[in-house]
């Protein structure tokens, strides 16, 4: 039993901080808040040239054929840069659920046209499952997958027509789709659509999860130096144990998440029986460290982090976002409770 | 659960959540054998009878070779690896097994032995500790020392052949059932706070000490003052240099609030016995409690993982450090959830106690909630663990 990273996954994953703290920084995050369509135009390719983008994607489409345990690091930097670019819809969600489908002509040409594409860094894959009224980073995608009436179809942006919907997060991209389903754009039916589209739903809660780490992360960050450097009463605040107490408490919170995370993404790799509780115990998890990182954060940093002119505010509404996209901790926490009260179907913690 | 036959999994890079084939041959072996031999229904260790009870059971672990899984086979151990030891605790606590009376010396005083001690008192204090033989107390609580341990103000004034002890040590629990404490006094009163103090072991029979029982919140009398007047402690009981006893102590806090003291297996055991509980109370049980519940389900899961994470790091040679003050808040918090949801479950049936007609569980939910409430405060408060954790893993100033 051996419950941690590999040396190789923990190298791709510095190297992924590296490039986020040069070409990420705050400022940026800042800037996409005002862009237009791309958030931060530079960062993609930049990404895609390391690698990240399609590293998911079989090596036939020119990925790096890698899985869920070398992805939880990476965007656990991302959240931690507060990527403002569409990894987790594009490389944690839409690539694996398109390479994943069973061959079949309409299939075939989806692949052909788009898979390449993404994993190049060329194309954006955004995803719209059932229970998601909203699309994020639809309007910089070129390709949609949607699911609908228990079918899945992959649908050209340009043949959809979005609407905006602003997030108080305003580097999110986010849009209502308007489209019509056709013979076309069907990619999958039946059971086989159910188990992608439930597929993609835990792979996105895990991501989320992950980004969420991160960002949780930065924020107890970002707090821990400047409680350091406010002086009041004569001396740091962050002397005073009314403060330490808050941060002690995020900090654990975070720290019991992120195990939570390493083991969903482990059941994801090995496609375990329990994976879905595993994914639900680390997204709940995450989300309410997230969110109770941010609150310490904010209160800690008093009025000075209550400004738009701060940074604080540009991690903590990505941590808003996240902690509510692909199921809030209600929602996990009752799918939990379906499987482990009312069908005994409680997955251990060592490999099922 | 697969068995993996052909590689050692700790010796691999990658993450490998499958048991060895030695791990599931011990699992197995530790499953059937407590299977067969768990008692039931043992009365509470707070009384003479009672606690009588807890010995022969703790002398029965030990001739079976399960008392200290984890110790060298000279000792009375297996050899165990972290991961076997994980999973013994869990086989133990998911067969009903006890709490161990024996926990303050295997758990609390044997680390600091192993670390700090020489072999002479390896030899003559390891085996009859873990074989129940010899029962430890643990003497670290003053009345004016408690989240400040360093306050302590017993003494110990050297004599020839060994030291003189005086003062007053308490909340020390089982004394009134124990043979001997293991504890700090001060040895050199011009010392700075924390270098003046020694590690001492007391024989509680020594001529000048008095043992006074007195009772917990739930009423069990497991508590004790130990009042000593010069009582006369030999060289050859002293764990470390004189002057060292804060070094060993830390060496025993690292254990009692990490890993060692409270392993996940009891807590995912209790998890389970409240899912089973909620399944009976299903019918009454509102959509709040159905949440509460699941929260602490959940709660469980993710201190198993933790701990999953430590022990991968400990087994790779890392130290547990600050960091156990991250396992401590988790796992006292977490059992005062975990009977919290109990509670909320059961509502008005909630205050019966052992003996009602009506209690559910036999009571055990209010007893347990009243022990829980004491993780908290024991092993260091945790608000003493926020302070560690604030400063030593997140690098703020001292106040």
């Amino acid at each position: 039993m051996r419950f941690a990273f590999s040396l190789e996954q923990q190298a791709l994953r510095d190297a992924v901080r590296d490039l986020l703290g040069r070409a990420c920084p705050p400022a940026v995050v800042r800037a996409a808040w005002g862009a237009d369509d791309d958030a931060a135009p530079a960062l993609w390719p930049q990404l895609a040239r390391m690698g990240v983008v399609g590293m998911t994607a079989p090596e036939r489409w020119g990925g790096l054929g890698l899985g869920e345990l070398e992805l939880v690091g990476v965007l656990e930097e991302a959240g931690h840069a507060a990527l403002p670019a569409p990894l987790l819809e594009t490389t944690a969600v839409a690539i694996p659920l398109l390479a994943a489908l069973p061959d079949g002509p309409v299939v075939d040409g989806v692949r052909d046209r788009w898979l390449g594409a993404a994993a190049a860094g060329r194309a954006v894959i955004a995803v719209g499952l059932a229970g998601a009224p909203f699309v994020a980073d639809a309007a910089r995608a070129a390709l949609l997958l949607l699911e609908r009436d228990g079918e899945l179809h992959a649908v050209p942006r340009d043949a959809a027509r979005l609407t905006a919907e602003a997030s108080v997060d305003g580097a999110r991209r986010l849009a209502w789709v308007d489209w019509t389903p056709s013979a076309a754009t069907r990619v999958a039916t039946g059971d086989v659509a159910r188990d992608a589209a439930a597929r993609a739903l835990d792979r996105g809660a895990v991501a989320a999860a992950a980004e969420l780490c991160g960002l949780g992360r930065r924020m107890i960050e970002l707090t821990v130096d400047h409680v350091q450097v406010r002086h009041q009463f004569g001396r740091a605040i962050g002397s005073f144990q009314a403060v330490k107490h808050h941060l002690a408490d995020a900090h654990a919170a975070l720290e019991l998440a992120r195990p939570c995370v390493a083991r969903a993404a482990y059941a994801l790799a090995h496609d375990e029986p329990g994976t879905a509780v595993h994914a639900s115990l680390a997204k709940a998890h995450a989300g309410d460290a997230a969110r109770r990182a941010g609150r310490a954060a904010l209160q800690c940093h008093g009025a000075i982090g209550y400004s738009f002119e701060h940074d604080l505010h540009l991690f903590m509404k990505r941590a808003w976002a996240l902690a509510a996209a692909w199921g809030d901790a209600a929602w996990h926490r009752a799918r939990i409770a379906t499987a482990v009260l009312d069908h005994d179907a409680a997955p251990g913690a060592f490999h099922a | 659960m697969t068995v993996d036959a052909t590689s050692a999994a700790a010796d691999d890079d990658g993450m490998d959540l499958r048991l060895t084939a030695r791990e599931q041959a011990f699992a197995a072996e530790a499953r059937a054998w407590l299977h067969d031999h768990v008692p039931r229904g043992l009365p509470p260790s707070g009384s003479a009878d009672g606690f009588a009870a807890h010995v022969a059971w703790e002398r029965q672990l030990f001739d079976a070779g399960w008392a200290v899984v984890s110790w060298p086979r000279a000792f009375g151990g297996r050899d165990a690896s972290w991961v076997e030891w994980l999973l013994f605790e869990d086989a133990y606590y998911r067969a009903g097994g006890p709490p161990r009376v024996t926990q303050n010396g295997i758990f609390l005083l044997a680390p600091a032995l192993f670390e700090h001690g020489t072999d002479e008192q390896r030899q003559r204090l390891l085996r009859p500790m873990a074989a129940a033989e010899t029962l430890w107390a643990q003497g670290w609580s003053e009345p004016g020392a408690g989240s400040d341990l360093a306050a302590v103000r017993s003494t110990a004034v050297r004599v020839d052949g060994g030291w003189r002890l005086s003062g007053q040590k308490t909340w020390s629990t089982r004394a009134s059932f124990c043979h001997a404490m293991h504890g700090l006094f001060r040895t050199d009163p011009d010392a700075p706070r924390h270098r003046g103090l020694t590690y001492f072991l007391v024989p509680l029979d020594a001529p000048g000490v008095r043992v006074s029982g007195f009772r917990r919140l739930d009423g069990d009398l497991d508590f004790a003052d130990v009042f000593l007047d010069d009582v006369f402690v030999a060289d050859h009981d002293v764990v470390g240099a004189p002057g060292q006893g804060w070094k060993v102590a830390m060496s025993t806090t690292g254990s009692e609030r990490g890993l060692i003291l409270r392993s996940p297996g009891r807590f995912v055991a209790a998890a389970r016995r409240l899912v089973a509980l909620y399944r009976r109370e299903r019918a009454v049980a509102s959509p709040l409690d159905r949440d509460q519940v699941v929260r602490a389900w959940m709660a469980a899961q993710a201190y198993q993982l933790y701990t999953l994470q430590d022990v991968t790091r400990v087994a790779g040679g890392a130290a547990m450090g600050a960091s156990s003050s991250i396992n401590k808040l988790a796992w006292s918090e977490l059992d005062v959830q975990l009977h919290d949801a109990a509670l909320a479950l059961l509502g008005p049936r909630a205050e019966l106690v052992e003996g009602a007609p009506d209690a559910v569980d036999g009571g055990a939910w209010i007893k347990g909630w009243q022990f829980a409430l004491a993780g908290p405060i024991y092993a260091g408060t945790n608000e003493i663990q926020r302070n560690v954790i604030a400063e030593r893993l997140l690098g703020l100033p001292k106040e």
